[in-house]
This record gives structure tokens, sequence and C-alpha cells, in this order.
């Protein structure tokens, strides 16, 4: 069966610097895959190349057997890729609902069926339903700017699923959030529909190993090992991947890289 | 609560503004009323600026080029068509459509400052153009005489400079009202979303450059039927209508006002307007000077919009992004730094 996404000899560079190098990637459809490796390794590159924000210098990419390779992110989005960034990326003069009503327009009536105000009804309705779900009812008319980072988040996964992705690009979720709302992420993120495929890149080994049911591991740019959580764990290449350059925080939930500094202290 | 007396005491302010205009033919005299028909048009040629500028973040210097199509095409071709003045109103609006549409392609994928230079060799081209093209447009002697005009079909020529200033403040609210009301649909709605972050509204599946394409089009209508207003206003067009110093007032106005809103780029455009206007009787020979001075204070006093960070230039005109970069965006996890 064609694979959802389908990364075929990625590389990029910059000047000298080879940030990606012939790197293979397949999700399948409805697939959790995780991509993990230590700083540096290329993986928030690879999401910029696969959502299209970064145009690859070598190689090819298929969303469901199409190539899109020379597809920016627009064109990217409204054929089924959502992209939830590092650091939050919402509109923060807009309020929440606002926020999410944008992020809706584009796919929020079928083309073909056109009557004044459909679209914006379409996406008012989806938004009213994702901020529900997304716990942020309350805060609707709340400027974006104003909203916490944890809010901010979740916010942003609320835009990004209202726009009705095939494929979940998500960069670092759990970044900056408190013990609580990584908790609520990981339940929500197990309990989206099948109809989505979820590429997640993180650095919490223990929400990798919760959420997703394939790995790869990325090191100086290139894929070193894919498998399923368990193969990954037993494998060699995960430790060795982490082991130059990072030291590893090891507890009973899995091990994190540690912080630049060396500092096992969880975020 | 804040919001709302903030709102209560703009709306306030309208009202008192709207007013005012109303009533100043009554009050001041004729020479006045047709100097403020003129500022009129250029407030209206403010509020493109306004568009452009502060909804969505294309600073720019060269809304006198829509501005001066549209004047010169009101001034003859409308004459030659009609002398009802909607008619021209309807052709000058798509001269200057028609003009900003042909630009489309230098400015709709450059930002920040690059649109400020690209705009502002456009607005000069044209004026250039106006002063070379004799034939047409009467050179640098401009062209004078033109015939006056009915405001619709029925109604007396508008042979008085009170009558010209109220059609000219008539078609200002109508198209005032118009955009304003256009922005408050999901139009505004992009717009303002684009301004603050055109990467996440491009990650969501938005065509960017054709929201822009379309803003300026819609921007370069507005100014061209104020190209209009001028002629009907002041039965008289030139090249000197369209200068630099004109395009750098309307910024100043605009940023004044508030870039980010309609209704305060009119006003802002308007003050400094009349400013100069009254600066050249008062302190002749020094009133460029003395702009020139209020332009740069303005430009490092005037606090931005409060949801925008402070320093660099951002903070003046939201469009303007203190990087060439635009949208700061976190390293990558590979961080190269």
């Amino acid at each position: 069966m064609t694979p959802l996404l389908h990364a075929l000899g990625v590389t990029v560079r910059y000047g000298a610097l080879t940030a990606l190098d012939n790197v293979d990637l397949r999700v399948e459809h409805g697939q959790r895959h995780a991509l993990i490796g230590p700083n540096g390794a290329g993986k928030t590159t690879l999401l910029d190349v696969l959502g299209g924000a970064t145009r690859a210098g070598g190689g090819r990419v298929l969303l469901a057997g199409r190539d899109v390779t020379r597809l920016g992110p627009a064109a990217r989005a409204r054929r089924g890729v959502g992209r939830i960034h590092q650091r939050p990326a919402v509109w923060s003069t807009l309020t929440a609902t606002e926020n999410v009503v944008v992020a809706a327009l584009p796919n929020a009536v079928r083309p073909g069926r056109w009557r004044p105000g459909a679209r914006r009804c379409a996406a008012e309705r989806t938004a009213g339903a994702w901020l529900e779900r997304m716990g942020l009812g309350d805060v609707g008319a709340v400027p974006a700017g104003r909203l916490a980072h944890g809010q901010r988040r979740q916010l942003e996964i609320a835009m990004a699923l209202a726009g009705r992705p095939r494929l979940l690009l998500l960069d670092e979720p759990a970044a900056g959030l408190s013990v609580v709302e990584v908790a609520r992420l990981v339940e929500f993120l197990r309990a989206l529909p099948r109809a989505v495929a979820v590429l997640l890149v993180e650095h919490r080994l223990d929400l990798v190993y919760a959420l997703c049911d394939q790995v790869s591991v990325l090191r100086d740019g290139r894929t070193v090992a894919t498998g399923t959580p368990a193969e990954i764990r037993a494998s060699g290449p995960v430790r060795q991947a982490y082991a130059e350059g990072v030291s590893l925080c090891c507890a009973r939930s899995g091990c994190v890289p540690a912080t630049p500094t060396g500092s096992c202290c969880t975020r | 609560m804040r919001d709302e007396a903030v709102r209560a005491l703009r709306r306030g302010v309208a009202v008192l503004v709207l007013a005012a205009l109303v009533l100043a033919p009554w009050t001041v005299d004729d020479y006045t009323v047709a100097l403020l028909a003129r500022t009129l048009a250029l407030g209206l040629v403010g509020v493109s600026v306004a568009l452009l500028t502060g909804v969505a973040g294309l600073p720019t210097l060269g809304q006198t080029a829509p501005y001066a199509a549209g004047a010169y095409a009101s001034a003859v071709l409308g004459s030659r068509l009609s002398d009802v003045a909607v008619v021209h109103l309807v052709v000058a609006a798509a001269a200057g459509a028609a003009l900003a549409a042909a630009t489309v392609p230098l400015v709709v994928y450059a930002r920040g400052v690059i649109v400020l230079m690209i705009t502002l060799a456009i607005g000069e081209l044209v004026v250039t153009v106006v002063g070379r093209w004799r034939s047409v447009t009467g050179g640098s002697d401009g062209l004078a005489g033109v015939p006056p005009v009915r405001p619709v079909w029925g109604l007396p020529v508008l042979a008085t400079d009170r009558a010209r200033y109220l059609y000219a403040l008539v078609v200002v609210a109508v198209l005032v009202g118009a955009v304003l009301l256009v922005l408050h649909t999901r139009v505004g709605l992009l717009l303002r979303a684009g301004r603050d972050d055109e990467a996440r509204l491009r990650a969501s599946g938005h065509r960017v450059p054709a929201h822009v394409a379309v803003v300026h089009v819609a921007a370069g209508a507005v100014a061209g039927a104020a190209g209009s207003l001028l002629v009907v206003a002041q039965q008289f067009v030139s090249p000197a209508d369209f200068g630099f110093d004109t395009s750098a007032l309307l910024l100043l106005g605009v940023v004044v006002g508030g870039a980010t809103s309609v209704g305060g780029a009119l006003v802002g455009a308007v003050i400094v307007v009349a400013g100069r206007d009254w600066l050249f009787g008062v302190l002749p020979g020094y009133a460029p000077l003395v702009l020139g001075l209020a332009f740069v204070v303005t430009v490092y006093l005037l606090p931005g919009d409060g949801h925008r960070s402070a320093g660099g230039p951002g903070r003046l005109l939201p469009g303007l992004p203190a990087s060439p970069g635009g949208r700061e965006r976190p390293a990558p996890t590979g961080a190269r730094t």
C-alpha cells in the first residue's frame, strides 16, 4: 500500500554543513511515528522539509503517492499536512476563536458548493468544537497573545486539527508544558482518530514510547534506525546516538537527553 | 472594561470629527473649504496607505501612483465620457486599480523596507511619466479648467466650493464605511493574521500572495477614487500634487493616526496635511523643515501597537520587520548558531 508520507533521499545543506544526508522516511496512514535523536541531528529541518517550509537540496517527498517536493507550505497544508511548531505559532492579536477560524478556513468546505458565508460558518462551527475539545472553551474571546504558553500550545493544536489534516507534524509539543499539561497532551494525542497520522519530534522518550508505534532515530542528518519502540529500546543506536555529545538522564519512565549544560533537571 | 471604554471614546471622537466636518463649510471661508476638500481627498489616499501599511503590513510610499492615475483618468477620460462625478469616480477607481494590478508582481513577494523602496520607485516613475506625457497630461503645467461636474444624473452642477466639499465628504464617508465593513468580514481577519505571522498563515494553507495582491489592488482603487475627488475639488491637476513629499506626509499621517486603524489614518492624514497647509501661511519657506522634524520626532517617540514588541522600526510600522528575516523563528534543534 502507498504510504501516506514517503521521503526519499532528502538532503539539505547549509554551506559546508550537511543538515540532512540522504534521509528516507515512511509514515503509513494513521501511524504514530516518532523522530528522535540528539540536538543537531536534523529533526526540525526534516519536519521543515516535509511541511514545505524548507526546500530540500536533493531527494523527493511524496504525499499519498503524489510528488509534493516542489510545493510550498500552503499547498501542502491544503493537501492535508498540519504543522505544530516548536514555539507555539499563533496570531497574537486575534482571539483564540479567530485563530482557529482562520486556520480552518482553507479546508472548511468542500469545493463546488459555494454560497455566501458558508465557509466562515463552517469554520466557526469547527472552531467552537475544537476549542471545547482542547479545554479552551472559556478563553475563546481572549487575544491569543495574552494566553499562557500551555494554552497557546493547545490553541495551536486546535488550529492544526481544524484544518482537517491527514498528517500532523508535531515539533516537541511537550516543551515548556507543566506535568499536568503534558499528561493532558498525551491523553489527547492518544485519542486522536486514526484518520490522522502523526509524525512527532520529541526528546522525552517516555512520551515517545507511550504514544508511538514506530520510531526513527536520526543522528548527524542520517536515519540510523527505524523500528517499533521495543526494537529501538533494545537496540544500540539510540543509546549510541545520544551518548556522543549529550549525556542521558535516565529514570524509571525512560531516558531523556540532558540539557546542554549537562543538567538532569526535568523541564 | 478598558477595551470598552476605549471603544466608546473612539466612537465619540468619530462622531465629533464627522459633525465638525459636516458643519465646517458654514463656519469657515471659501478658500479654507476648498483646501479642506483637497485635504479630504488626501485623507482618502491616507486610508489606502493604512490598508497597505497597517492592515496588510506592506509599508508604502507609492500610493501617489494610483492617486495620480485616478486623477488624470478622471480629468482626461472622465471629462470626455460624461459630466457626472460618479462616472468619474468609477473611471478613476478603475485606473488606480489597474495601475496597482500592473505593479502587483513587484510588491507581492517583497516585504518590509524593500516594499518601501519599490513603492517609492513606482510613485516617482508615475510622476515622471505624468510630467513628460505632455499630449495627454499637459506635462508639468498640468490640466487646468477641468469642467465642473454634477454628483449624479439629475442634480445640479457642483458650482461652489461648499458643494464640492460636501460631495467629497459624502464620497469619503461612503468609501471609508465600505472599507470598514469589508474589514469586519473574514477578509479583515485574514489580513490581521497575515500581519501577525505570515508564515503561520501559509502553514495553514492560505494563499498569502493572493491576499496581498487583492489588498494592493483594492488600495489602488481607493487611491484612484481619491484622485477623482482631487480633480473635482480643485478643478485642476498637475504633477506637483503627487510628489514625494505627499507620499511622505501621508505615511506620517497614517503613522500618527495609528497605522492599524482606518479611521485613525484618515484623521491623521487630514491633520498632517492641514498642518502643512497652515504652516505654509505661518512660516513661509520653513514648512518642509518643520514637517521633516515632525517625522523624525514621530519615528523616535511614538509608541507602537501594544501587542507588538518594542524596539526597532517594527514598533512604528508593524509591517516593517526588525530584521530582513521577517518573523523570529526558533533556531532548529540542530542549532547552527
